[in-house]
Formats: structure tokens, sequence, C-alpha cells
């Protein structure tokens, strides 16, 4: 091992050994059903044990990582070595994930997010929960450009902005489609079977519960305890039951942002808060691009301000779109809005289920302008503003063909006016001066 | 929205369009008469083997389809253009689906120059421009291979000139 490399915990081994595990008990089970013998099945698994053991031992052997000032090296590999590196300029968000197998040992895994790749790119696992949240301060202290002499980074001071309760979430989760559709599918099944004597069909209502309720309690588990804090690292996020998981998103990596109000939320006045942050794609990383599972509307403008503190909706016209919309979509052309100011794009659809997009122009890569054969005879375009890849895609249907190459003309030309003046990268870094061209690497 | 003046929402802006090559038309019906028409002959045959009505059918409508597509061929290929401005390319296309994209320089991720064997033979190149966003969706057929080049080391030059973070 080179000079200033690190291992990962020495239990790495253990808790990946216990998934090869765990993969030949579920594969030798399901040989079982087919004509080998218990004794057969037993000596695999009773094989897989040492086997697993070994492989991880080695895997550990072979994985060390490095921060250097301006980057994090990764060496992995037991066959195919593979070195990466890191650029720190360019993460996106640090997150500390914890299965629930690696909390009951203390370890959790560290995962730093950049742009591009189809997952996270580097991941730490697993390292100790303390080592994990030193590792995660220093990467930030370095990502965010301070200089420090010690080994040790201190914690960025944070302040809580708010905490998601139980019951709103519980609330939320009765208060879906699925919910509610699973209620009436299990009702009339059971009225069914009571006006007709028979009940053979509450065995139906049995795999369908099975369907629904892991559903239902994944969206309860996964957002549990969800809080909201503020650091001078960015949003820091806090959420789960089983799993935990704790994000930093440093400030200006949020690059577009979609208030969600479903219809049975209405009469609460509640919404949901997603975003793209160009880390955050790929398997499994859905759930860390919401922002605010369920909440008041003004505590979603609380965290929209945090994200982006120059975005002020209240000061935004949005405008609608003609009536020949309607041709094109009957039922909710009249809520289809959008509109800007010098900071802000802003675009509305939705009768039921109400969307706001909310897009800051400086984040810009790419703006079009599309018209199909029907749009074109009635006179419509659509404006589509390209961001990196998430949930949120921003786009405003069927606006007047002129207006419509308005707002793109001028969507171009404010978004290279913010590019102008936006934050460096190292968020704690003094701007460099506007002379200056690129920062080099 | 500002002053609305009386512009066609997919005209140029200011210049007018650097349109592609007319011979990406010859290249494009080549590779309908390569491919649509054995399709077509193909799709006629296996229907025979059904019944001798929808064989007449099928036929009918590959040869509706085929001389469709060829007569389009050639609107197609001259609604293609492109701009290059100060601080960003523009790029126009389409007959029945007609798109306008704008890609700021600075934004450009790469650029690739692609050119098939048939391009090749006819001298011709696609450029396209590469972005963090997967939509952006900015190709250039039909360019000479001199001029893809050159457009393609413009577009990074000026790249490199404005490149901001994402």
């Amino acid at each position: 091992m080179q000079e200033g490399f690190r291992r990962l915990h020495p239990l790495t081994p253990v808790l990946r050994g216990w998934k090869f595990f765990a993969a030949a008990v579920a594969l030798a089970v399901q040989q079982s059903f087919s004509d080998l013998g218990l004794g057969y099945v037993l000596l695999v698994i009773a094989a897989s044990i040492p086997v697993g053991i070994a492989y991880g031992y080695v895997s550990w052997r072979t994985t060390h990582f490095r921060i250097g000032p301006e980057d994090l090296r990764l060496e992995t590999g037991v066959l195919f070595k593979r070195s990466r590196r890191v650029r720190l300029d360019r993460l996106q968000a640090v997150d500390v994930v914890r299965p629930l197998v690696a909390r009951a040992l203390g370890l959790a895994e560290l995962r730093l997010e950049v742009a591009g790749g189809s997952s996270s790119e580097a991941p730490l696992a697993y390292l100790s929960e303390r080592a994990a949240h030193q590792l995660r301060a220093e990467l930030l202290a370095r990502a965010a450009g301070i200089e420090h002499d010690e080994e040790s980074a201190p914690e960025a001071p944070e302040r809580v902005l708010l905490t998601v309760p139980l019951s709103r979430l519980i609330e939320a989760q009765v208060r879906s489609s699925l919910f509610i559709g699973a209620v009436v599918v299990i009702a009339v099944i059971a009225v069914g079977s009571l006006l007709s004597g028979e009940f053979a069909p509450l065995g139906l209502a049995i795999p369908f519960a099975l369907v629904v309720v892991p559903g239902l309690f994944q969206g309860i588990a996964g957002q549990f305890d969800f809080t909201v804090a503020e650091s001078p690292d960015g949003l820091r996020l806090r959420r789960g039951l089983l799993e935990t998981r704790a994000q930093t998103v440093p400030p200006g990596r949020v690059q577009a942002v979609r208030l969600v109000e479903p219809w049975l939320w209405r009469s609460r006045g509640w919404c949901r808060i997603e975003a793209d942050v160009a880390g955050y794609v790929g398997e499994g990383q859905a759930q860390a691009s919401v922002l605010l599972p369920v909440g008041p509307r003004a505590d979603a403008l609380r965290v929209l301000a945090l994200v982006m503190p120059d975005a002020d909706l209240s000061t935004i016209n949005l405008a609608g779109v003609p009536p020949g919309a309607r041709w094109l979509d009957p039922f909710q052309w009249r809520c289809l809005g959008a509109g800007m100011d010098d900071r802000i794009f802003v675009a509305r659809r939705g009768r039921l289920r109400r969307e706001t997009d909310i897009f800051p122009h400086e984040k810009l890569q790419s703006v079009r302008l599309s018209q199909g054969v029907l749009q074109r005879r009635l006179g419509l375009a659509t404006l589509h503003l390209d961001t990196t890849p998430g949930p949120v895609l921003v786009s405003a249907a069927h606006r007047d063909e002129q207006e419509a190459r308005h707002m793109l003309d001028a969507a171009v030309e404010l978004a290279r006016r913010a590019r102008a003046t936006v934050r460096p990268d190292r968020w704690m870094r003094p701007p460099a001066p506007p002379a200056a061209p690129t920062e080099a690497p | 929205m500002g002053s609305v003046g009386a512009m066609e929402p997919f005209d140029p802006p200011g210049e007018p369009w650097v349109r592609v090559s007319p011979r990406l038309a010859t290249v494009r019906r080549i590779g309908l008469l390569a491919f649509g028409v054995p399709a077509a002959a193909l799709a006629t045959a296996g229907m025979a083997f059904v019944a001798l009505w929808a064989a007449v059918v099928v036929a009918v409508l590959g040869v509706g389809l085929l001389g469709w597509s060829w007569a389009v061929v050639g609107r197609t290929v001259r609604s293609w253009g492109y701009a290059e401005r100060a601080e960003d390319l523009l790029v126009t296309s389409g007959v029945l689906r007609r798109q306008l994209v704008v890609v700021p320089y600075g934004r450009m991720q790469f650029v690739d120059v692609s050119a098939g064997p048939l391009d090749r033979r006819f001298g011709l190149a696609t450029v396209q421009l590469h972005t963090a966003a997967a939509a952006t969706d900015a190709a250039i057929p039909g360019l000479g291979p001199d001029e893809a080049a050159r457009l393609r080391d413009r577009l990074a030059a000026r790249g490199e000139a404005s490149a901001a973070g994402i």
C-alpha cells in the first residue's frame, strides 16, 4: 500500500460476505424445489461461506483510498485493477448511507456523487460511523476550498430548519392514490364475498395486500424522521427508519426543482419537492432527489429559499396558453402556465396533480422549441429547457408560437448573463475576478 | 414578453441559416431504396402466404409510404440549418415536427463527428453536440468533411473559452 492511502473498515468483508451468503442461500432454496437433495443444498451453502469470506478479504486488501488537496483517489479490484480519481471541486453531493445490517455493526457507507455515470461513482463501503462523518467533513472542507493544516477538518455547524412528523407522513400515505385504490379494491372484494356468501375471493386480497403494503411501508420508512438542516456546506437532509441516509448537497448543486401537489393533499395545502442534482442518478437514487416528502407550502418555500436563495415565486406572473391549446389538451389546458424573471424560469401544469417547475437560468444546458403538425395549425409551440438527468423535466407546452420564440431568446440571454455571475464551484472561496477565464484544475 | 414583432418562430437569428449539402438527399434516397424497398417486398411476399388481398393491401401501403418518404426527403434535407453566434449554436430541423435547439458553447461537454460508409462515399459527415443534459438533441447531418472538422474544432475551442461547471 502506498504512502497516505487508507483502507476501509476491517468488518467490510463480513458485510460483503453476508450478501454473498444470502445470495447462495436464495439460489440453493430455489434449486431445492427441483430434483436435488437436501444434502447437496446444505453443501452449497456451507461451501459459500469460506469462498465469500476469502473473496471479501482479498477485495478489502486491494481497496484503498487517499484524499488529496484536489482529488480523491480510489484503488479497487482483485483481478481487474481500477484506479479512479475524483475531482473534489466537481463534487455534487456527499451521502452517508447506513443499511440496517451495517447499522447493527456501527458501519456506514460514504458516497461521493459526481455528475455523469450511471450510479454512485465513488462509494466507500464500509467505514466506521465516526470515520465516515470525519471523512465527509474533510471532503466537504476541501471541496469548499478551505485550507487546513491538521488531519481533521471540523464538522460544519448546522441549523435544523424543519422536520416532518410521523403523523404527517402516515396521513400523506393515507391520502395517496395507492392507498385509496387499495381500500376500494379490498372493499369491493369484501362486499362481493359477503353478498355471494362465498369466501374464496377474500384469498385474492392477500396477494394484493402483499404488493400494496410494502409500497406504503416504504413510503413511510424511507422518509421516516425526515430532517432538513442548513449549514455552510449547503443543504443537509436526513431520513430513514431501517436504512438511514444523511445527505449534504453543497450550494449551487441543485439544477432544477419541482413542487408537486397531488389532489388528495390539496385540502391540507401540502406539497412535495423533487430536485435534479447531477449526482443523484441511477438505481435506488430516486429517493435521494426528494428534498421534502410532504409539508405545508410554507415549509416548501423555506426549503426552496435554501437551495435557490434568489428565487422569488411570488413576483412571477404566470401567463396562460391560447384557447387553441384546448384541442391538444382539453382537460388541463387552463392549468398550463409559464413565466420568468431575471433569475428563474417557472412552468406550471396539471389539474389534479399540480406541478410547478422552478429552473434557475444559470443552470440551462440547452433550450429547444418544438412544433408538431397540429401545433403548427393552431399556432402553438412547446418550449423545453434542458437540465441534467433527474426527475424534473422543465417544459412549457402549447405556448403561442411567437411568445415561445421570445421566451427562448430571453432564456438564452438571461442564462448567458446569469452564468457570468454564478457562484464558484468551491463555495467557500471568494469568487474569482470576472476578468479571469476559467479556474485551472 | 417584450416587444412582439412579426417573427416566424423558427426564423434564424439575424443572418440566414447555413444549409446542409443537398447530397444528403441522395444518400437518404439510396438508403430508402436499399432498405425500404426490400422491407416492403418482404412484407408483401410474407402476406401473400396468408391471403392475396392482404398482400395487395400491404403492397399498396408500402408503395405509398415509400413514395411519400421519397417525396419528403428533399424538403427534410432543406429544413436542416444551423447558425453560429458569438455565444451559442442554433440548429433547426424537421418538416412535420419542426425543432429549434440553442446550445451555449460553455455548456458543451464534447463534440462528435461521425460518417457511415455511404456518407463517406458522398463526402458527408454528421456533427453532434453533447451537453450534461441527456435531452439536448443537436446533430447536424450532411456537412462536408472539411466543414465538419472545422465546425468541430471551432465549437471545441469556443466551448473551452467559455466553459462553466454544471
